[in-house]
């Protein structure tokens, strides 16, 4: 059987993965937005892992409930990339200074 | 090689190689299309673990909801990508630092002799566990609060997203129905005084 190392050590590639993704795509926000979903993706994996090999069914309800607000996130998130499009005629982080900052 | 091992193994190749070309794809179509696929390698990953019903949950919600809004948003914008990639490989250095940093943290937590990950034995369940019956059972009694706190995210979610994307146009040719129902009769009707109508002869009446 394979041990429990082995899903953690995958969930912790994935997230590595997705942290430089969010170095490599600093300019592009909609990939940004996917390199998130990676991650959450990775947490999630852990938990159904660890709920697995613990024989506990509270990390796979977080599971649910990360999915949830996950789908939220990526709902608001994109509908404001819309609104942002519409107004810049761009999604590059750099066209975001309107504040000066 | 036992063939639980063998699809572990296909599963975790094929989503680490998805989830490069995710981070790496110069077309965002193709990032999308290739985060579907790490999304299904890791569906079947949850099968493996015996979480049937979340690994179908996250095909449904998230490949058919979710990454339909991302390529619908996608196909939907006018991406410049020359620009966007632009100086792409610029700060993979810092990148790569800073998940080697991560990495080596996990590396330390998991590998800790306190965790005692080596004592967990996988689970083996009887073939007529229901996993989607255990989970109803505990989503429905100990977090029936944290359920209903979802269900509301989820109801703000759909109002903002309706909200923020609204556009009102000026040419709109929309009924405002508080403004009908707020109608007078003296608005719509004049009520003329004129004087009575003649009597018409009797003769003339009569061939009528």
């Amino acid at each position: 059987m394979i041990p429990l190392s082995h899903y953690l050590i995958l969930a912790a590639i994935l997230f590595v993965i997705s942290v430089i993704g969010i170095f490599l795509n600093r300019k592009n926000l909609i990939v940004l937005l996917m390199a998130i979903e990676l991650m959450l993706l990775a947490v999630n994996l852990n938990f159904v892992a660890f709920s697995h090999y613990l024989n506990d069914l509270s990390g796979q309800l977080f599971v649910f409930f990360i999915l949830v607000v996950a789908a939220a996130e990526s709902a608001i998130g994109l509908a404001i990339l819309v609104v942002l499009f519409r107004n810049l005629s761009s999604i590059e982080v750099e066209d975001l200074d309107s504040l000066k900052g | 090689m036992e063939f639980k091992t063998l699809l572990f193994y296909l599963f975790s190749t094929v989503t680490v190689i998805a989830a490069l070309r995710v981070i790496t794809a110069k077309n965002p179509v193709h990032a999308v299309l290739f985060l579907v696929l790490a999304f299904f390698n890791v569906a079947g990953l949850w099968m493996l673990l015996q979480a049937e019903f979340l690994s179908l949950a996250l095909i449904m919600v998230y490949v058919g909801a979710v990454m339909v809004l991302f390529l619908f948003v996608v196909m939907m914008l006018d991406i410049n990508i020359e620009r966007v990639r632009a100086g792409f490989w610029s700060n993979l250095p810092l990148g790569i630092f800073v998940g080697g940093l991560l990495a080596a943290e996990m590396a330390v937590v998991l590998s800790g002799k306190y965790f005692g990950l080596a004592s967990l034995p996988p689970q083996n369940l009887p073939a007529n566990y229901s996993n989607t019956k255990e989970l109803a059972r505990v989503l429905f009694t100990d977090y029936a609060y944290p359920f209903e706190i979802a269900s509301v995210i989820l109801l703000v979610a759909i109002i903002v997203a309706v909200m923020l994307t609204l556009r009102r146009r000026k040419d709109n040719k929309a009924m405002h129905s508080s403004d009908q129902i707020a109608v007078k009769a003296k608005d719509r009707m004049r009520i003329v005084k004129m004087a009575p109508e003649v009597e018409l002869p009797s003769s003339q009446g009569d061939k009528a």
